[in-house]
């Protein structure tokens, strides 16, 4: 084969490439998360930091005891993250700010497009029709790739047991309400309706009537109705964002858009490459291997 | 003020909350005292002194918004209720229901899309917010959970951190 016939297959064949996944990438990346998804609004204002969700939780889940009682103020003192023992905790900010402090409900977000789904290789994450992102805790490997694809910190890992370790985390209580259309345990304890239910296409109408009505009391803004192209849990707040524990760097596009073109390469090389390399390979092999032979019968003639 | 004559009307609807005071066949007095939270589980019932609210705020709609006092202070609601008549209910459960999250609620709001008032408070949330939005404001009045309600021996356990039975669900199985 010749060195310029080489160079223009590979051209052609990396154009090909290119286009094939640039078009891949638009097709799938429209997404807006499925028609009677359920949701959350949480409104951060009216949040009064009674932790009666973490215990409505614990108890829903029949999580392990909490290390202090429900009632115990004292975690505020440090901003905390959900673990395999508690799937939502509750955060205290803006302490020494007049109106304050501002308190934030965390949990898992149940994004349209799961970053953890993407990223489990055993399929143990399935996003439901309601909205909520549930997993089979008998085909986690506990690998924890899940962990450091979630752009909410959201999954916990179990150590408590050593031959069965497995992920943790809300899963908006699928198995017990979600399935039959019931709030889910910590909306249903919510003495100030902070959180509040429904429809997710119906909750980012309300949020946006919420801030129309009162501008002064809301930002204008719905985190959540496109951060990482949307969530089942949206927030409202009268406090910047970023101030009360959210991410502003997080793009509406969905995690799966920064690695989607990437993997949508990987069965292509797997394929197409050694089958192309290979036969590059006998091509050129062929024609020098021939020359080689010749040459070599030539010298032993005499 | 014309809240005179709205508080009886006011009074005539208010059996949907229990009230100390003995309503008339017709016409019943405003109630010195409500018991609120009648059917909880994890906290005690209480008396709510219905007398003292009324002598410290004066104005009925100050809680019972658009129902009866002064109709519509809210600028907001005033677009559309501006003479919008008292109304035969004033009982806070006589407009927020109980259940706001249930399958069969949310269903017939999803389905409504002409419904303006689509984002209704439940009846936990509306007192809530009143009562502690009030008090915050005023600085006066309880706020923590256990200054109006003491909780019962469930609440107790539900909020403590020592529970039997709270394994972890996994461990369970195997």
């Amino acid at each position: 084969m010749k060195r310029r016939n080489f160079l223009k297959a590979c051209l052609i064949g990396g154009t090909t490439i290119a286009m094939g996944k640039t078009n891949k990438g638009w097709a799938s990346g429209s997404f807006e998360g499925y028609p009677e998804s359920m949701g959350v609004l949480v409104d951060t204002t009216r949040c009064i930091g009674c932790r009666s969700c973490e215990a409505a939780c614990n108890k829903e889940q029949k999580l392990p005891e909490p290390d202090t009682s429900f009632d115990d103020k004292s975690v505020f003192e440090e901003p905390r993250r959900p673990t395999a023992k508690a799937y939502t905790v509750v955060n205290q900010y803006e302490k020494e700010k007049p109106g304050g402090p501002v308190y934030r409900k965390v949990q898992c977000n149940h994004c349209n497009e799961p970053a953890c789904l993407t990223s489990c290789f055993v399929n143990a994450y399935t996003k439901t029709k309601e909205g909520a992102v549930i997993y089979n805790s008998k085909v986690c490997v506990g690998c924890r790739n899940c962990m450091i694809a979630c752009p909410f910190n959201v999954p916990g890992y179990d150590y408590e047991s050593v031959t069965n370790p497995v992920i943790k985390k809300c899963i908006l209580c699928y198995d017990t309400r979600l399935k039959v259309g019931k709030p889910p345990a910590c909306v249903d304890i919510c003495p100030q309706e902070a959180l509040t239910f429904g429809h997710r296409a119906d909750l980012i109408k309300i949020a946006h009537e919420r801030i129309r009505s009162n501008p002064d009391r809301y930002l204008d803004h719905v985190y959540g109705e496109k951060e990482v192209g949307g969530t089942s849990w949206l927030y409202l707040s009268g406090t910047e964002f970023d101030k009360i524990g959210f991410d502003p760097s997080l793009s509406n596009d969905p995690i799966i858009s920064n690695v989607k073109d990437f993997l949508g390469m990987v069965p292509m090389v797997l394929s197409i490459w050694p089958a192309l390399f290979s036969g590059i390979h006998l091509l050129s092999k062929h024609d020098s291997g021939g020359e080689g032979h010749d040459t070599e019968s030539k010298e032993e003639e005499p | 003020m014309s809240s005179y004559k709205h508080l009886i009307v006011a009074a005539l609807s208010l059996g949907a909350i229990s009230v100390f005071t003995p309503l008339a066949a017709q016409c019943a007095a405003v109630p010195d005292s409500v018991t609120l939270n009648q059917n909880g589980t994890l906290y005690k019932p209480f008396a709510f002194n219905h007398a003292k609210h009324i002598q410290q705020l004066k104005e009925c709609a100050g809680c019972h918004h658009h129902t009866t006092g002064t109709l519509v202070l809210d600028p907001e609601c005033a677009r559309c209720h501006q003479n919008s008549s008292p109304t035969a209910v004033v009982s806070c459960k006589g407009c927020h229901s109980a259940k706001p999250f249930s399958p069969e609620t949310l269903a017939e709001k999803h389905a409504d899309k002409q419904r303006y008032h689509k984002d209704k408070m439940g009846l936990k949330g509306a007192m809530h917010q009143s009562c502690i939005g009030c008090h915050q404001k005023e600085g006066a009045g309880p706020v923590g959970c256990q200054e109006c309600h003491p909780r019962t021996e469930a609440g107790e356990a539900f909020n403590s951190s020592s529970r039997l039975g709270a394994k972890p669900a996994h461990a369970k199985k195997h």
